[in-house]
Formats: C-alpha cells, structure tokens, sequence
C-alpha cells in the first residue's frame, strides 16, 4: 500500500529525513517509535503531504504510484488520513458541519455524488457512538476548548467516518488518561481490517499495549534504524532511547 | 468644470425649479454654502488619509438622469429578499417605484420622504427632526443635505413593535451617462418601540454610479432598532454612506454592515448619546479584492454615565484592495461607567493588499472601561493543512477559514433570511459552492 524507498526531506532547507525505508500493506499496523526530534511527526506531513515540506531524494509510492507532487487534499482522496498530534481548533465551524463537509468534499474529489442527508447522520450517530461522543459534542464548534482527549476522540471520530485506506496517527496518546486512551484505541481496533493499514507514531510504548502493531520501527536522526515486532517496543521502554543511540 | 463646480451649478437650477418650505430652503442653501466653501475631502485631512477621492471628484457624474429604465420584477429579484415577508421602499434612479415598493401608513409610516417633506400633516415631524443630528461640517453630508429630495422616511410610533422589517433599496440604470444619487432617509422610532431595517444601494449597469447617502436615526427612550446595510455593488459603483443615530435612555441602536461589492465605499458611522444607559453595537465584516477600497469611520459619542458600545469590524482583504478603520470613542468627562469595546480584526490574503487600522479614544472620564484591539494577519498554515489532510481542497479550505474568522459577527443577525443571504454571498465572493450554514 505505501511504499517509501530512500526517502529524504527538507523543511527550510533544513534536512529532516535522511533516508527512510517502510514498506506497508493492506491489514497491517506499523508503529513508529523514537525520540523528540527524530523526525516522527515530519515523516507523518510527509506522507500526508504538508507543502513546506521538500521530498529531495527517494520514492513515496502509494498503491504503486507516486504521490509526492499531489496535495495533501488530492491525497485525502485517495485514502490518506492523518490524525493531529495538535489539532486545529476552528471557532465557527461545529463537528457536524465540519465532518460533512469534509465527507462532501472527499466524495467530490473522488468524482462521487454528495452523501445524502439522512444516510450521513445515520453515520454520524454511528460513528459518535463508537467513541462515546454524545450529540450535544457534535453541534460545538471544531476543537474549540476541547479537552486533550476530546480532540483526540474527535479526530478518531473524523476517521471513522472517513473510512481511510491508510491512517497516520500522529502521537495520538499524547495528552490522554488512561480511559480516554482505551476509547480511542477501542475505536482504532474496531476501523481495522484487511483492506486497511495504520501507522501509528508515538514516542511511548503504552498506547501499543492497546493498538497492537504488527511491525515497530525506531526513528533516529531521520533514519529507521532498527526494526522488529511488537516486543521491540517493550524492550525500547525498558531500555530507553539511549539504548538505541549506543546500539548504532 | 469640474465636479465641485457643477455640482454648485446644478443646485441652482433644481432650486429654481422646486419650490420648498422656508424651514427646508434654508436649511438647504446652508449646505450647498458649507459644500461651496469646503469641496471635496482631500488626503491632507486626516480623516480622509487614506481614502483618496482623486478618481471619484474626477468622474462627470450628473444629478439629473435623463432616463430611467423601466425594470421588471425578474432583472431586480436577486437583490431584494423573498423569503420573508417584508415592507419595501424601492427606487430607481432616485424616483420612488411604487410598482416594487410595499409601504404603509397604517399605525405607522413606513413611505417616502419626498411625501412627508411636501405633505403638512409631516411638517412638524420634519422640523423637528429632518438634519439635526448630521455633522453639518461634513462636506458628503452637506452635499446630501442639500440636493436629498428622495428616500425612506419611516415614522413608528410608541410601543410599537414592528413585525415585518423594512426593506430600502435604491436601484441605479445610470442608462449611458454617470449617475450621482443623493438619497436622503430619515428614521424615526418613538419610545419603546421596536424596527429592523435593511438598507442596499444597487446598480445594474456598467456605467459609474456615486451614491452619497445619509440616513438619519432617532430611537427614543427605550426603542430598539436593528440596522442592515448590505454593501455588493457592481464593480463600477461608489457609495458613500453617512449614518447618524440620536440615542435617548435604554435605547438600543444596532448597525450591521457587510462590505463585499463596489470600487470605493466610505461608511461614516455615528452614535450620539443623549441620556443614560444607553447601547450601541455596530459590526462589520469586509471581504473585497482586486481594486476595490473599504473605509469604515465609526464614532462613539458617550456624553452621559453608565452606557455601553460594542464594536466588532472583521475584514478579510485580498488582491490589491485597500481597507480603512478609523474607531473614534469619546468618552465625556460626565460619562463615568461607560464601558466602551473595539475590536477590528483583518487578515491580509496577498502581499499587494493593505489596511489601515487605527483605534481612536478621547477620555475625559475616569472611571470607565474601554478596551481595543486590532490584529492583521494571514490564514492559519497549520490549520489549511489540517482541513486539507481532511479532503477539503486549498481553495474550499480557505474559504472555510475565512467565513470561521468572520462568523462571530453573523451571530448578532437576527433575521434568518438575512443571514441566508450574507452566508450565500460570501461563499459566492471567496467562489465556492460551500453550503455555509455552519
């Protein structure tokens, strides 16, 4: 599904990424581990395509065909999700509207007819149920003096009902407890299946413990430079990053 | 002859022609005098700094139409609500049309001026009120005060709540030659009693039109108007608006105005308290491009203890246009308690547009709030990229930002049909198909 090949990126001409190789398919969960600073949330703006961000050198492929010339809209189109580390709070613009816009949005650019009113609030309640959103949640305006768990649930809520084919989740356990973090991962359980793949970013293992990854990678200076199963994570949070900068 | 000149020239020959109460022909000979010897604003004063009229006094302009066009109701549909029912004063060409006007004299006066400045049974309303609260000074409004023959002329009386708004629309064919209109509305509302108005000036040609404007307001003790100027002229149409609102005790005055069209619009906007405990809310949202100039002058008068004004101006400035806010409030050494807000915020789409921001307090009183602010800035990166990461493409995501940024003052808008309509013209303006009943 993605398939990144030597890729490097610059923001400012700055450069951030330095080589990155992963290699996703359908039904699996990818997780990225590694430091402050080593390149995690860029290689997240990479994929969903940020513009200040320059891909130098390398391949981005993405259902065998090169993304890295289209926006980050045309890439939502195709199935690229990226869920906020910090989302953008946008007074004026309720959940509802919001949501359905982007739903319309996306369908347009897929060349579709727009969702009918009353198929799309039947998903809306759905979908909120799934993340324990009530109905008065969905009429505020979009991030507006959310708790760092609404925001989250909220962005899980978008991708729900986005239905994407791969979704990046930016440090998506940052600025959770504990049960807000089994509500958000209870819904990311219940999104997957095999024509889908996640690539969750964090810098803890714990949110691991709940969304089970098939694959961990450990980003270093813009480089994955150690890869393995789920029980890498485990033994990075025993041993800590410094393990990994001594290893290399 | 320049425009000035003829304009003086012009004034001559209506006078000559239209015989007036001595009361009125004073009044107006004092105006043309104050225009005579004043002329036009020019960029040395410093309310017109950055607002310059060079291209405006340059344009032949003619008071008198030749003709007007006879309009059909489909050519001017699209400017006057349907979906509500409403009372309408219509003109064209500054001639009243009684074909597509709706008026009343039934418990109240919702008709013409032109009738009540000739009718007798209006006389005593007209000298009591007919320019006393305007800033003779003001060479717009001197103008005006001297040629204003036709307008709204809305008379409520007491504990009267008006249940349909008011609609004042003045149509301009300008049918080949430049047109300068000089509608004059005078708004009377007794105490306790309560109107809604909207108020939109329209041309329907390419040829130039400068209209100059002045309305007039008085809301008793008590009484509550709420005021609507709907600004989506044709790209070759000016206006120039002068609106002067009296205040009595527990009154409270309510102005919106939405500045989308036009090539120049100057708004004057003053409040006058009388009395105590007073309200006066004015807010804005200008959302322009290519060429076009938005001047917003708004003044605060608080002369008596204990009243409030609340100013909100958002402006969202794109291609080579230019905007002004210039908020004066003064605040009266008697007007202690007075709280006073200003808030005027814009976002500046291109490197090529301007705006000229500039708070202005003069505060005589020492116990009192009042707070301003202004910011200038662009749309969010961070949350373009986000909207876009959601399949909403650049241009949409934009325009989503841009109506989020403006949206709070589309809250105050108490009529549903107006609020459809300003929705539907901003998304017209920023071109998207955006459903923005958010």
């Amino acid at each position: 599904m993605l398939s990144i090949d030597n890729l490097h990126a610059q923001v400012e001409g700055k450069g951030i990424l330095n080589g990155i190789n992963l290699d996703i398919k359908p039904g699996e969960v990818h997780a990225i581990m590694g430091p402050n600073g080593s390149g995690k949330s860029t290689l997240s703006s990479v994929i969903a395509g940020h513009e200040d961000y320059k891909v130098t050198k390398g391949s981005l492929l993405y259902q065998g065909a090169d993304i890295s010339d289209l926006s980050a809209d045309e890439r939502a189109h195709l199935g690229i999700f990226l869920s906020f580390q910090y989302p953008v709070e946008i007074p004026g613009v309720t959940v509802t509207n919001f949501i359905k816009t982007a739903i319309n949005e996306t369908r347009k650019g897929q060349g579709l007819e727009e969702m009918p009113a009353n198929v799309m609030l039947k998903k809306i309640k759905e979908k909120a149920k799934l993340l324990s959103i009530d109905t008065q949640f969905l009429s505020r305006s979009l991030n507006e003096g959310f708790s760092g768990g609404e925001k989250k649930r909220n962005e899980i809520f978008q991708m729900a009902m986005l239905e994407p084919k791969l979704a990046i989740l930016d440090e998506t356990d940052s600025g959770l407890d504990i049960d807000a973090m089994r509500i958000v991962a209870n819904g990311v359980n219940s999104l997957r299946n095999e024509n889908n793949a996640i690539l969750v970013i964090t810098h803890y293992q714990r949110l691991l413990d709940y969304i089970v990854p098939d694959f961990v990678h450990v980003l270093h200076e813009g480089k994955i430079v150690k890869s393995g199963g789920k029980e890498l994570a485990l033994e990075l949070e025993e041993k800590g990053y410094d393990w990994i900068k001594h290893a290399i | 002859m320049d425009l000035q000149e003829k304009l003086v020239a012009s004034y001559m020959a209506q006078t000559s022609a239209t015989a007036e109460p001595t009361g009125l022909a004073k009044i107006r000979s004092a105006a043309i005098e104050t225009f005579e010897q004043q002329g036009f604003p020019t960029k040395k004063m410093e309310e017109w700094k950055y607002t310059p009229l060079n291209k405006l006094v340059k344009t032949d302009y003619t008071v008198f139409p030749k003709k007007s066009k006879n309009l059909t109701l489909d050519e001017v549909q699209n400017y006057i609500l349907h979906d509500v029912d409403t009372f309408k004063i219509v003109f064209v060409d500054g001639v009243y049309s009684s074909f597509l006007s709706e008026t009343t004299h039934e418990g109240m006066d919702v008709c013409l001026l032109s009738a009540a400045l000739s009718q007798p049974k209006f006389r005593k309303v007209i000298e009591q009120y007919f320019d006393t609260v305007t800033d003779l000074e003001d060479s717009f409004t001197a103008l005006n005060t001297a040629f204003g023959r036709e307008g709204a002329f809305v008379h409520i009386p007491k504990k009267k709540r008006v249940e349909k708004p008011i609609q004042v629309i003045h149509f301009s064919t300008g049918v080949n030659q430049n047109l300068m209109l000089q509608p004059r509305n005078l708004i009377v509302v007794e105490a306790q009693s309560e109107v809604q108005i909207i108020e939109r000036h329209q041309s329907l040609t390419d040829t130039p039109v400068l209209t100059n404007v002045v309305t007039e307001i008085f809301t008793h003790k008590g009484a509550q108007v709420d005021y609507y100027k709907i600004q989506n002229d044709h790209e070759n149409a000016s206006l120039v608006d002068s609106t002067y609102i009296h205040q009595e005790k527990h009154s409270h005055a309510k102005v919106h105005t939405f500045s989308f069209g036009g090539q120049f619009i100057r708004n004057n906007l003053h409040f006058y308290h009388k009395d105590q405990a007073i309200q006066s809310t004015m807010k804005g949202i200008t959302l322009v491009e290519g060429k076009q100039l938005v001047d917003h002058h708004t003044l605060v008068h608080h002369a008596h203890p204990n009243s409030e004004s609340h100013q909100e101006y958002k402006g969202i400035y794109d291609g080579q246009s230019t905007g002004v806010f210039n908020g004066k409030i003064v605040v009266e050494q008697e007007a202690q308690k007075t709280n006073a807000f200003q808030q005027n915020n814009n976002i500046l789409m291109s490197d090529k547009a301007t705006i000229n921001t500039k708070p202005q307090l003069e505060i005589f009183a020492d116990d009192v709030r009042c707070s301003h602010g202004c910011t200038i800035g662009q749309l969010d990166e961070t949350a373009l990229f986000y909207l876009q990461t959601r399949g909403i493409a650049k241009k949409e995501a934009q325009a989503l930002l841009t109506y989020a940024f403006a949206n709070n003052v589309l809250a105050s808008v108490n009529i549903p049909a107006v609020k459809t309509r300003i929705n539907a013209l901003i998304a017209k303006k920023l071109g998207v198909n955006l459903g923005f009943n958010l």
